[in-house]
């Protein structure tokens, strides 16, 4: 069957909130009823009828043709098997929070992609902003579940205070990668700057290229680690270059020091 | 006893009366097919029967480095007790004893089961604090820093209670050499059929019990009608041709697998035929009134 559509009309006048326009949320309504739904995010009215054409097709499987920067909260709170897909960028906060189900960009995603998602297995085709599957300010852990994987560069602080799940940044990744990490595994495989893993309490960040590592990491030797091995097959059919790297001899360099400690940073050896 | 004969090889009417169990069991991998075997013998020693060792258990099979989770060689070892929480304990205990110990090995869940048991969560503490927990679609598992690098374990494992204990083959040849020629290659056949175990040294029994004692306060004793040196002056069960009694004995994760096991196990006797292997084949039963599983041999012959 055909996903839901909604076709681009025209870039919004303002930013939009679309979290509105999960399927779970779509069940039910008619067309007119979904054309009504007010997503503007000022005092000026927008309802998706003014940004969107739609045509009817399976519930569980949304496509979004034509994207936005402007294009907010896409895919927020989106349950287990349902999907998204969008041919083009997207705003803010893409798949904030969603608990499963599977969110596909082609373009690039703006700021907090993947923020506090809980089960979603989300890849984005171009770059992600800054803060990827970071918590917003005054929530005290990110990311915490699913798998995230970006085929461009990801901004700075990519996988701050990551909780849980898996991140695979393919291009560069910005400053301080891995920034107050929690736990959960980061596998970045460009350039890396800034103080990578910085505050790493007990998670594991992957990196292709080694980058100047902070002296409050500590060079633990290399091993061959099972873990990796079973990393390796599990994340292959996302990333054969991340899956490449799992199954090499590791070098392992044990941190943050400087907090908990019990992290690391493993690099090829 | 009026039987069937195929083959030469007399099929006694009789049926094998097996019980229900909880069944579980881990997966075991190594750096090589030697030190995974090696893990799962020590994990399933001293496990024959549950009323001597707490539970019994076996190796299932081997498993080729493609079908592991890690892609190292693996065997696949079962475990079956009389009630789940046994076999949580059992499976626990030779885990943390056997297993985490065995240089090079990694467990994980293997056994599809309506229940979990925590086995990861329970060793994890030997990490004392340097355990390290990694999630990966759904299935989480521990790191846990060993003397050889890290020691790989699942959190949890399935446990089932629709397991079978106790199907069973009563195979009687004219003398010892017969009766295991016969015997091994039923077991050899056995073991080609997945989610079984034969718990018993090489899979064969050759002190098969009866139900009571003459002696007071004993459960069990030896099956007199069924051994050949008695023959005649107890109530015997045995033909003159018969010099000899093996007896083999299968658990397995469903009754499905248990009846497939009995039914590969007869056809290996029964092909061997009467002259080089087994002149008759029974099987163990209580008269039908213990156990609710009952396999006839009629109904599994080739």
């Amino acid at each position: 069957m055909k996903p839901f559509t909604f076709t681009l009309r025209q870039e919004p006048p303002q930013r939009v909130d679309l979290s509105a326009l999960t399927p779970d949320r779509l069940a039910g309504k008619s067309l007119a009823d979904i054309e009504k739904i007010e997503i503007g995010t000022t005092r000026a009215s927008t309802k998706v009828g003014d940004v969107f054409k739609l045509a009817e097709g399976d519930l569980k499987n949304v496509r979004y043709e034509g994207g936005s920067a402007r294009f907010d909260l896409i895919g927020a709170k989106l349950l287990p098997d349902f999907a998204i897909h969008v041919e083009g960028d997207v705003g803010l906060q893409l798949g904030r929070l969603a608990k499963g189900g599977t969110i596909t960009v082609s373009g690039s995603a703006g700021a907090y992609a993947a923020s506090g998602n809980e089960g979603a297995h989300i890849e984005i085709k171009g770059d992600a902003g800054e803060l990827l599957a970071a918590p917003l300010a005054g929530e005290l852990a990110g990311m915490s579940g699913g798998r995230v994987v970006v085929r461009g560069k990801a901004g700075a602080r990519a996988g701050d205070r990551l909780r849980r799940g898996i991140l695979i940044i393919e291009g560069d990744a910005g400053e301080d990668l891995g920034s107050r990490l929690i736990a959960g595994t980061i596998v970045a495989l460009g350039k890396t700057t800034g103080r990578v893993g910085y505050l790493n309490k007990r998670g594991s960040l992957v990196l292709a290229k080694r980058p100047e590592i902070g002296p409050t990491y500590i060079d633990c030797g290399a091993h061959v680690l099972t873990f990796a091995r079973l990393f390796a097959r599990g994340l292959k059919a996302d990333s054969e270059a991340a899956a490449a790297v799992l199954s090499a001899k590791l070098q392992r360099y044990g941190g943050d020091t400087a907090v908990y400690g019990k992290g690391e940073i493993l690099t090829p050896a | 006893m009026q039987g069937i004969i195929r083959n030469g090889v007399r099929i006694d009417e009789s049926f094998a009366e097996a019980f229900p169990m909880s069944g579980t069991g881990i997966l075991i991998t190594g750096p090589n097919a030697k030190w995974a075997m090696i893990a799962a013998k020590t994990m399933t020693g001293f496990a024959t029967s549950v009323i001597g060792c707490g539970c019994e258990a076996g190796v299932d099979c081997e498993v080729s480095p493609d079908e592991t989770p890690d892609g190292r060689p693996g065997v696949r070892a079962l475990l079956f007790a009389m009630s789940s929480k046994d076999a949580e304990k059992q499976l626990v205990n030779r885990l943390g004893q056997c297993v985490l110990t065995c240089p090079g090995s990694a467990v994980y869940s293997t056994v599809k089961g309506e229940f979990e048991i925590k086995v990861g969560d329970a060793v994890r503490q030997f990490g004392d604090k340097w355990q390290m927990s990694k999630a990966i679609d759904g299935r989480r598992f521990w790191r846990i820093p060993v003397m050889d690098g890290e020691f790989f374990c699942e959190s949890k494992v399935g446990l089932t209670k629709k397991s079978v204990g106790g199907g069973n083959l009563l195979v009687m040849g004219a003398d010892w050499e017969s009766t295991m020629r016969a015997t091994e290659a039923a077991v050899a056949a056995i073991d080609a059929v997945p989610d079984v175990i034969q718990p018993f040294p090489g899979g064969i029994v050759r002190s098969g019990s009866k139900v009571g004692s003459q002696y007071k306060g004993m459960g069990a004793s030896t099956n007199d009608a069924y051994c050949p040196t008695l023959r005649g002056v107890t109530k015997s069960a045995l033909d003159p041709d018969v010099g000899c009694v093996l007896e083999i004995v299968i658990d397995g994760l469903t009754d499905a697998a248990v009846s497939a096991a009995m039914r590969a196990g007869l056809k290996a006797i029964i092909e061997m035929g009467p002259e080089k292997g087994a002149k008759r084949v029974g099987a163990g039963n209580y008269g039908g009134k213990l156990g609710p599983f009952h396999y006839h041999l009629k109904d599994l012959l080739p």
